[in-house]
């Protein structure tokens, strides 16, 4: 099984179309929602995590860019300033999936990157402003 | 078994002070007693690091030619305090930019100016006969003025209540964002490394004492602002919520960045993150018991914020070590739990402290004055006439 974290933006006449659905149907793919911006008649933005065998997951991105589907793979959507974290904790206090926690012997903050759900709760939950979002 | 300062600071000289961190000595204690760190350790060091909004920076600008007896003023749009001298000013860490808002503040302009930034400085003023200029508009940095003194009313709370929220709404305070029903726990000291949580009955720390303040070189001023000394206490002396606090000083032009920290609490406002380390003489038994405090044997209340008054329902009480441990249990639900205060920046600054002393830099200084033990803590009444 491989798991792919992947950007797609779709463009306004293609934001009505069951792809998704196809994708899970034809592909077999799992796919996890990270984020999703997607208004009627508009440009569509939807980050999320398929998993799958590696060729099921190339075929569905094939077939998403013949769709007209603009795919990125995700890289550093949630970046946090090392140089400048005081490592505080006050970002553990909101994270959801447990991405950002505090080591209990070093007593630093540590960012798992894969389990972080993008929900950037944590950004305005920093009081030096040490992390940002590169969505 | 009992220790002068002079004896203490004489072996500090000749380099054979033992010091240990708050923290270390709580092994020795463990193993060997607190008779055994009475006789062993000369100084014990602490050390926090906290928003703390009770800060702020006294300035001395100069003169300017033709010279200006400035009633307003402002430094990076952050209005400062002038209602002073001519040409001095103070400016508070919770005052907020006329033009960013919460983005920057008075904190962040304390931590750019010890960056050694340079900042805007504009003022403006009536004239008078010798003072005729009527505006100002200039640059200066932290070597082009006269004097950058940090002058903290409170600071290095003894103890602080922990927060949670039981309402339906999300909760925007100064102790960082605190999700609805239960759904965190946030709390701010250092526990066994706090000063004041080592010394709970002032016997060591008061008026004058030599401490380490934003990376450099401070004085206790004064007992801080809403000291509160006669809170309720444990067995062991320690205040069971927020008791007593410090009021600090010092040159900022020893100190850096990295113990100096602008904050932005979001929909709340704007604070200066503060390094405080202060070492306590191990003078006798009763000392070597008071340091070797641990986070299990440290209270503090948990209190419910969506209740907006003075008096804030308590939830239950929690020690550090529960605390610490990243969750509590609130009504039977776990509640993860999360500090304001940075403790690997704590530990930094005791162990900072400590090597300063054991390299006989860094002397202690016997209070010239006892902070008070009897104050309250008065509240404000609202009164019609
Ligand atoms: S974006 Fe959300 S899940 Fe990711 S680290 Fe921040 S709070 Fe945690
Ligand atoms: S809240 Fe900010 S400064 Fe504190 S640990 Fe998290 S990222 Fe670092």
């Amino acid at each position: 099984m491989a798991k792919r974290r992947i950007v797609l933006t779709f463009p306004k006449d293609q934001v009505e179309r069951p792809i998704i659905y196809r994708l899970s149907k034809d592909y077999d793919l799992v796919m996890n929602i990270l984020r999703a911006q997607v208004m009627p008649k508009e440009v569509g933005r939807l980050v999320m995590e398929l998993t799958g065998s590696k060729e099921e997951i190339n075929q569905g991105l094939k077939y998403l860019k013949e769709s007209g589907v603009e795919v990125e793979s995700m890289a550093q959507d949630i970046k946090l300033r090392e140089e400048d974290c005081t490592h505080c904790g006050a970002c553990t206090a909101v994270c959801p999936s447990g991405a950002l926690f505090l080591n209990r012997t070093t007593w630093e903050v540590v960012f798992d990157r894969d389990k972080c759900l993008l929900c950037e709760h944590c950004i305005p939950a920093c009081p030096y402003r040490v992390i940002e979002s590169t969505f | 078994m009992s220790k002068t300062y002079q004896e203490i600071n004489q072996r500090i000289k000749k380099g054979e002070a033992v010091v240990l961190t708050a923290e270390e000595v709580i092994d020795l204690a463990k193993e060997k007693g607190t008779d055994e760190v009475a006789k062993k350790v000369d100084v014990v060091t602490t050390g926090t690091f906290a928003p703390m909004c009770s800060s702020g920076l006294i300035l001395n600008f100069g003169h300017s030619e033709p010279p200006i007896k400035m009633s307003k003023v402002w430094l990076n749009d952050v209005p400062a305090y002038a209602g002073l001298a001519a040409v001095d000013a103070y400016v508070g860490a919770s005052e907020i930019s006329t033009v960013r808002g919460f983005d920057y503040g008075g904190g962040h302009l304390i931590e750019d100016l010890v960056a050694g930034k340079r900042i805007k400085l504009h003022a403006t003023a009536y004239a008078t006969d010798c003072y005729p200029r009527k505006e100002i508009t200039t640059f200066i940095d932290l070597n082009s003025i006269n004097q950058a003194v940090l002058f903290n009313p409170r600071n290095a709370y003894q103890n602080y209540a922990a927060a949670t929220n039981s309402s339906d709404k999300i909760l925007h305070t100064y102790m960082g964002i605190l999700l609805p029903r239960f759904g965190n726990v946030t709390y701010c000291s250092a526990g066994q490394l706090s000063p004041l949580l080592n010394d709970p009955c002032y016997r060591t720390i008061g008026v004058g004492t030599r401490i380490f303040l934003g990376g450099g070189e401070g004085y206790v001023a004064w007992e801080g602002t809403q000291h509160n000394p006669i809170r309720e206490r444990a067995d062991n002396g320690i205040p069971l919520g927020p008791a007593g606090t410090l009021a600090l000083i010092g040159d900022i032009k020893g100190m850096n960045r990295n113990y100096l920290r602008g904050a932005t609490f979001t929909r709340y406002g704007v604070s200066l993150a503060v390094g405080i380390g202060i070492p306590i003489p191990v003078l006798d038994e009763e000392m070597a018991f008071y340091v070797s405090v641990a986070d299990a044997d440290i209270y503090t209340s948990v209190l419910d914020y969506s209740v907006p008054s003075r008096s804030r329902p308590a939830i239950g009480r929690f020690s550090y070590a529960q605390l610490k441990s990243g969750q509590i249990e609130i009504e039977g639900k776990k509640v993860p739990a999360a500090p304001l205060s940075s403790y690997r920046k704590a530990r930094e600054i005791a162990q900072t402290l400590k090597e300063w002393i054991a390299s006989g830099k860094f002397l202690l200084t016997e209070p010239v004055r006892r902070l008070p033990l009897e104050t309250t803590f008065k509240p404000l009444e609202v009164k019609e006439e």
